[in-house]
């Protein structure tokens, strides 16, 4: 019983990986940008929302209403107005870029909000549990996998049902003769930054709630995000969950052996995988 | 004044000039034929016209109103469509989907909408499913022009759509053009087969070397002057 409620719970921490990961999934599947400021995104969205919870006095969730629009004009202008202009054949300009980002958001986050880590207040939820057959399962842990599930459904059906979603697709394949479609490429990604930074401000939601943060454990956060969507194959949506789920059972088995092992146990996981299948478990068939 | 006209259009890739100079002009309701061998200029011309490459603002009038300095995804929400060389489907998107992306920038009602693109090639139909690049290179092309045609253009531009395709799809493909005319759309065809272009257009081009080097109605011309402005200098 102790190991089914052990792979539960990573299943679920697992929902928590998996929307770390969607939003690079998503950005990485249409213009083929790492982004590695992606973590340092979810911690800088953890702060806005902290600091409207304790200005505005509101419940986390509430402030991630308010947090989410920002987000949004937030990635917009950084594809439009950053990221777009290092988007080229070459990928070590946006990698620079991105770096220099992370950078950037952490000492940013540094001088404004001190190296203290902070959480988000919770109040009940934070305790709450519902029993099910014998197992115990939080609500917050459900509230995340549940949220991961529904993300990327969304974006599923964004991708694959819209008239918008075959736009990105149709960027992803060829953005020259997209234009001859009458699609601005340039439009398109920074849409889809913002998209994604929608899906950052539900993760930094979930990880403040979950766990303490402080400026610099953005990486920390990317890694798992980077393996969630390079074990999922990247650019599948799907995958990228199945990916956060591998990781997140991996870790909480790992951790159940011997509490040392917990990180480790999760790296190892997705080695094993890139060993045997290097291009992911469900890899696009056009890349 | 004509709905389409280039004027002392030139083009360069770096330091490659493509286009020296060119005029041309299409009226309304009018086929016209680009010939000339690879390398004449053809291809760039298109470009330059659809707005992959960008000019100076006059350069490129349609509609009375210069257009040169307009970027691909402007120009096609005015009116011109392009099928572009090689016919460059998006592959993951289905046949269908790749003929519905073609009013992303431009939805104006007219003759062509799924159902009439369908009926102009009813094997689309059939395969309205499958990922655009699994079909054969015949449908492929079909996809490219229904796309093309889906925002109802004015003017629709075509670039070498027989190249590498067998001579009984062509003449399949080629006889889709007068009802695209008949439709209200005007047309420029870049072809090298030469007696292809001739059959379908009102006027021809002939380029060298990226300039015009002969111009006429299509009945006109006679076979030595086209050789001559096709190959350059006198035949032997």
């Amino acid at each position: 019983m102790i190991w089914i409620d052990t792979i539960i719970q990573g299943v679920l921490l697992g929902g928590l990986y998996a929307l770390f990961a969607a939003g690079l999934s998503l950005v990485f599947g249409i213009m083929r940008l790492v982004n590695l400021a992606h973590g340092d995104l979810i911690i800088f969205a953890a702060y806005l929302i902290l600091l409207l919870v304790s200005l505005l006095g509101l419940s986390p969730f509430l402030a991630a209403i308010i947090a989410a629009p920002i987000m949004f004009g937030v990635g917009w202008a950084l594809q439009r107005h950053v990221l777009n202009r290092v988007l080229g054949p070459d990928i070590l300009p946006p990698l620079l870029v991105t770096f220099g980002l992370s950078v950037v958001l952490q000492n940013a986050l540094l001088e404004g909000f001190s190296a203290d880590s902070q959480r988000l207040p919770t109040g009940e939820i934070a305790t709450a549990s519902v029993q099910l057959g014998g197992l115990n399962l939080g609500v917050l842990p459900l509230l995340t996998f549940a949220s991961a599930i529904l993300v990327i459904v969304g974006l599923n059906q964004l991708f694959y049902r819209t008239e918008l979603g075959r736009a990105f697709r149709a960027t992803s394949d060829d953005a020259v003769t997209a234009g001859l479609m009458g699609i601005r490429p340039e439009r398109i990604f920074a849409t889809a930054t913002a998209i994604a930074m929608l899906v950052v401000t539900l993760a930094a939601l979930y990880l403040g709630m979950r766990a303490n943060f402080d400026p610099n454990i953005g990486p920390a956060r990317l890694i798992y995000a980077f393996e969630a969507v390079i074990i999922g194959g990247l650019g599948s949506l799907w995958g990228t969950l199945v990916g956060g789920v591998i990781i997140g059972v991996a870790q909480t088995l790992g951790a159940a052996i011997n509490p040392e092992w917990q990180i480790l146990a999760g790296h190892l996981a997705f080695l094993i995988v890139l060993l045997i299948k290097p291009r992911g478990l469900f890899p696009r068939a056009v890349d | 004044m004509s709905l389409l006209e280039t004027h002392a259009l030139t083009a360069s890739y770096g330091d490659f000039q493509a286009l020296f100079g060119v005029d041309i002009r299409l009226e309304e309701g009018e086929a016209v034929a680009i010939i000339g061998a690879n390398g004449a200029g053809k291809s760039t011309l298109m470009r330059s016209i659809s707005g992959v490459l960008i000019n100076e603002t006059d350069q490129v009038q349609f509609d009375g109103q210069p257009i040169g300095h307009l970027t691909a995804d402007e120009i096609m929400a005015r009116g011109v469509a392009m099928v572009p060389e090689g016919r460059r489907l998006f592959p993951s998107l289905s046949v269908e989907e790749n003929l519905l992306i073609g009013t992303y920038g431009r939805k104006v009602a007219g003759h062509w909408s799924l159902e009439t693109v369908y009926d102009l090639f009813p094997i689309l139909q059939e395969r309205r499913n499958h990922p655009g690049t699994a079909l054969s290179g015949g449908q492929q092309q079909m996809v490219a022009i229904g796309r093309a045609l889906m925002s109802n253009p004015r003017v629709l531009l075509c670039d070498e759509i027989s190249l590498g395709l067998a001579p009984v799809v062509i003449k399949d493909i080629y006889a889709a053009v007068p009802r695209i005319q008949d439709a209200g759309a005007s047309l420029i065809v870049v072809e090298q087969d030469i007696g292809q272009a001739m059959k379908v257009s009102d006027r021809v081009y002939c380029m060298m070397e990226g300039r015009v080097t002969l111009e006429g109605a299509a009945d006109t011309l006679s076979r030595e002057a086209i050789h001559d402005a096709y190959f350059g200098g006198a035949t032997i």
